[in-house]
């Protein structure tokens, strides 16, 4: 795989994106990798936690957009408590998850749902569903 | 007979865990004019001391031996002691049974036993016929020689100055500043270079007590510790300094236009010129090598249009001859040759520049006042992309780590955001090293203010394709290639030494690593002396090194200095050759071995004479001549003799 870099790239949307929802510094990091050692997922990911940190600071977008990483990430939060740099990257990994999910089309329709599954299913449930699965 | 003691030190279990000491007194204590024999478990504590010195009186010694580590280590703490008890001390010698026996045969601790006997027998051999010996007193010259004058030799020379001592401030260049005044900003107070420099650099053209020479070399230098004789070249700068008045009519009329070496080929300047605006000494330079020829018939139009009437094509090189006590050297740094780093583009590409030009860049006493425009087309560049570690670190260049490289080139990349805050810098980097204090901050601030991209890995080449230049590197960190489509490419090209480096270390008589770099007396120990005693080192012609570290090495060779200059007879080591007159039959081979030229023929009587200052008592013209009449004081052909007997005696 090969990145090409130019400074439109490296100052993309995407990065901004996710500093602004997560309140964090992206550059901040300095690839010590103590977020990745620590991760109990580490092993079903892709890109380890500190290896993401670094495509975000490329402008790497679409590279960790479809990684499995985030999806991996628990958001058990021990990345965030040891971080020698003091980045949420729990945070991060949510700001991820929530600009792919606020970029598909919507996987579930509200007014489609017939009015019996509505009466049926418990309220966390409808609602954990439009989280993930509506823009 | 003399009274010999003998001192065993257990030294812990580094002696006594191999050797058996109780064996070795017992038997040393036999041994032909041994009067005594005694062990302790650290003969160097104070203690142990007091041992010494107590038994030399009470048992009314006339000579020891100490049986311990190496004599370079301790063999001054039992001199002394022994001094301290009325005996001349050398009539004290060290029998060396750590490094050469008890560390080194660990698995034979019978056989080391018995050849620790033997060392110390040879040593009783060698001290039965010491003669008492008293030091050598030599005159001083209390003035210092400062070749060199960069922050590091500007420091040293003000600081002996202000001890009250003449200095002598040699610079080879036009004006004195060196490096420093090169530079922009600092790291990591991002305070104005120049700032900070010139201030020192106008008390250095004022003080009282320093003279300073710009545009001269130092040509030779002959004498020891205490009393060189210099012979200094004042190179002809064509222009009175008097008589100038600095209206700069000369700089506008010269024809020839050449790039400037200050400004690092970024500007151009005259072949009559001043460095920089802030020069010291404040006055132009007429360059010998570029001007149309010092013939009034070729080219006068200087000479026409000076008023005052400054410039003088008659004026010739000057030899001054001064005497000093102490030298410091101090002659800086270069950068690595731009041939050696073509892969990245470095002298092929206009827009491939080293660290200094982009000093000269960012300065706003440079020849864009500080903006950023890149030098092909005078753009201002979007992308840069800097590299450390160039010709650093690399088996294929320079082994060593250039130290600064990290720290500046932080800056640089911080500076460029400052001035073009819509552009990108890219740092391509091996490891950062920012040991120093508050480095680590900055470069902290560098990547998460200034948002500077680290990328950690080596570029590969540097090429250009249509407008840009393409940087092919890695960023191992994801395992990613990457390339960087840059505008400019910024190099932190490795420091390496003056070139004249290696004609200064033959001048002076003193040593250079294996890089090239001035080599210390002692890497930890002795990190300002030269290995020729009063000769000092300082600033990054002994290893890169920042100004911080550059002003502190010149501070502690102006203190060594000063110890030297405030004394007013200095001592030296009696250990030195005699040359018995009678014996000698003139034949000189002595003289063509020396290498402290210590020695010269007396023509009229045809012996060999010796200076007993400039001799360091090395034996090389002991073990050449070929009559026994070089002896050295206390290693006496009769006592070496004596010493290898007891070596190889049965024990």
């Amino acid at each position: 795989m090969r990145i090409i870099l130019k400074g439109s790239k490296v100052k993309s949307k995407l990065t901004e994106k996710v500093e602004k929802i997560s309140g964090q510094n992206i550059f901040a990091c300095y690839q010590c990798g103590k977020c990745s050692a620590g991760c109990p997922m580490i092993d079903s990911m892709d890109y380890m936690p500190n290896q993401a940190m670094k495509l975000l600071q490329m402008g790497a977008a679409e590279e960790i957009i479809n990684s499995k990483t985030m999806w991996m990430c628990a958001s058990c939060h021990t990345c965030s408590v040891r971080c020698p740099r003091d980045i949420d990257l729990s945070a991060v990994m949510e700001a991820l998850r929530l600009i792919y999910l606020r970029t598909n089309v919507n996987k579930v329709e509200p007014s489609q749902i017939p009015e019996e599954e509505l009466k049926d299913l418990p309220q966390i449930a409808l609602v954990c569903n439009f989280r993930k699965m509506t823009r | 007979m003399k009274r010999i003691g003998v001192f065993v030190c257990h030294c812990g279990i580094n002696i006594a865990g191999t050797l058996d000491i109780n064996k070795i007194i017992h038997r040393i204590s036999n041994y032909p004019g041994v009067a005594h024999a005694e062990h302790y478990e650290y003969m160097c504590s104070d203690p142990g001391q007091n041992i010494v010195r107590d038994t030399i009186k009470d048992q009314y010694l006339d000579g020891i031996v100490v049986a311990a580590c190496s004599p370079t280590l301790h063999e001054t703490t039992f001199r002394n002691a022994a001094k301290d008890a009325d005996m001349n001390p050398y009539m004290v010698e060290i029998a060396n049974i750590r490094e050469y026996c008890s560390w080194v045969h660990r698995d034979r601790p019978e056989d080391a036993t018995e050849k620790a006997i033997r060392i110390i027998r040879t040593a009783v051999e060698k001290v039965r016929r010491n003669e008492s010996l008293y030091p050598v007193k030599i005159p001083v010259f209390h003035k210092c020689l400062v070749i060199g004058a960069g922050i590091s030799g500007i420091q040293a020379a003000l600081d002996v100055a202000n001890a009250g001592f003449e200095v002598i401030l040699v610079e080879k260049s036009p004006t004195i500043g060196g490096r420093m005044a090169q530079l922009s900003e600092t790291f990591p107070t991002l305070d104005c270079s120049q700032c900070i420099l010139t201030p020192k650099m106008v008390e250095v053209s004022r003080h009282p007590k320093i003279r300073l020479m710009a545009y001269s070399e130092v040509k030779e230098v002959t004498g020891s510790i205490g009393n060189f004789h210099v012979k200094i070249l004042k190179k002809p700068t064509y222009v009175d300094t008097d008589k100038c008045n600095l209206c700069g009519e000369c700089v506008n009329v010269c024809p020839i236009i050449i790039p400037s070496e200050f400004d690092r080929g970024m500007s151009m300047r005259k072949a009559i010129y001043m460095p920089f605006p802030q020069a010291v000494p404040s006055t132009y330079c007429l360059d010998e090598a570029n001007c149309l020829g010092l013939n009034p018939l070729r080219c006068s139009k200087c000479q026409d249009v000076c008023e005052p009437g400054a410039i003088n094509y008659d004026m010739k090189p000057e030899i001054i001859e001064e005497d000093v006590g102490a030298i410091i050297v101090a002659t800086g740094y270069d950068l690595y040759h731009k041939e050696a780093l073509t892969e990245y583009g470095l002298g092929i590409y206009e827009d491939v520049i080293d660290g200094l030009q982009f000093e000269r860049l960012l300065s706003a006493s440079g020849p864009t006042s500080g903006e950023i425009h890149r030098p092909s087309d005078g753009e201002v560049p979007k992308d840069v992309v800097f590299i450390q570690c160039a010709g650093s670190r690399d088996e294929k260049h320079n082994p060593y780590c250039s130290k600064v490289c990290c720290m500046y080139t932080a800056k640089h990349a911080m500076l460029y955001k400052h001035r073009v805050p819509d552009g990108q810098a890219y740092i391509f980097y091996i490891d950062i090293r920012s040991a120093g204090k508050d480095y680590e901050e900055f470069v902290q601030r560098a990547m998460e203010e200034d948002r500077i991209l680290y990328l950690r890995g080596k570029v590969s080449k540097v090429f250009k394709e249509g407008e840009k230049l393409v940087v092919w590197g890695v960023d191992t960190l994801t395992g990613q290639k990457v390339e960087v489509l840059a505008d400019l490419v910024v190099l932190a090209t490795a420091i390496v030494p003056r070139a004249a480096t290696p004609e200064i270390v033959n001048k002076l008589k003193i040593a250079a690593d294996g890089n090239g770099f001035l080599k210390e007396a002692h890497p930890k120990l002795r990190p300002v002396e030269s290995l020729t005693s009063g000769i000092f080192l300082a600033g990054a012609a002994q290893s890169p090194k920042d100004i911080p570290d550059a002003v502190s090495q010149g501070s502690g060779s102006a203190s060594k200095a000063i110890g030297i200059l405030s004394q007013k007879k200095l001592q030296h080591d009696p250990t030195i050759t005699d040359v018995e007159e009678i014996a000698c039959g003139g034949c000189g081979i002595c003289i063509s071995v020396c290498p402290y030229t210590a020695l010269s023929m007396d023509d009229r009587r045809n012996v060999v004479l010796v200076n007993d200052v400039l001799c360091e008592g090395c034996g090389t013209c002991a073990a050449a001549c070929p009559s026994g009449a070089a002896e050295l004081r206390n290693y006496t052909n009769r006592q070496v003799r004596e010493m290898i007997c007891a070596a190889l005696s049965k024990v």
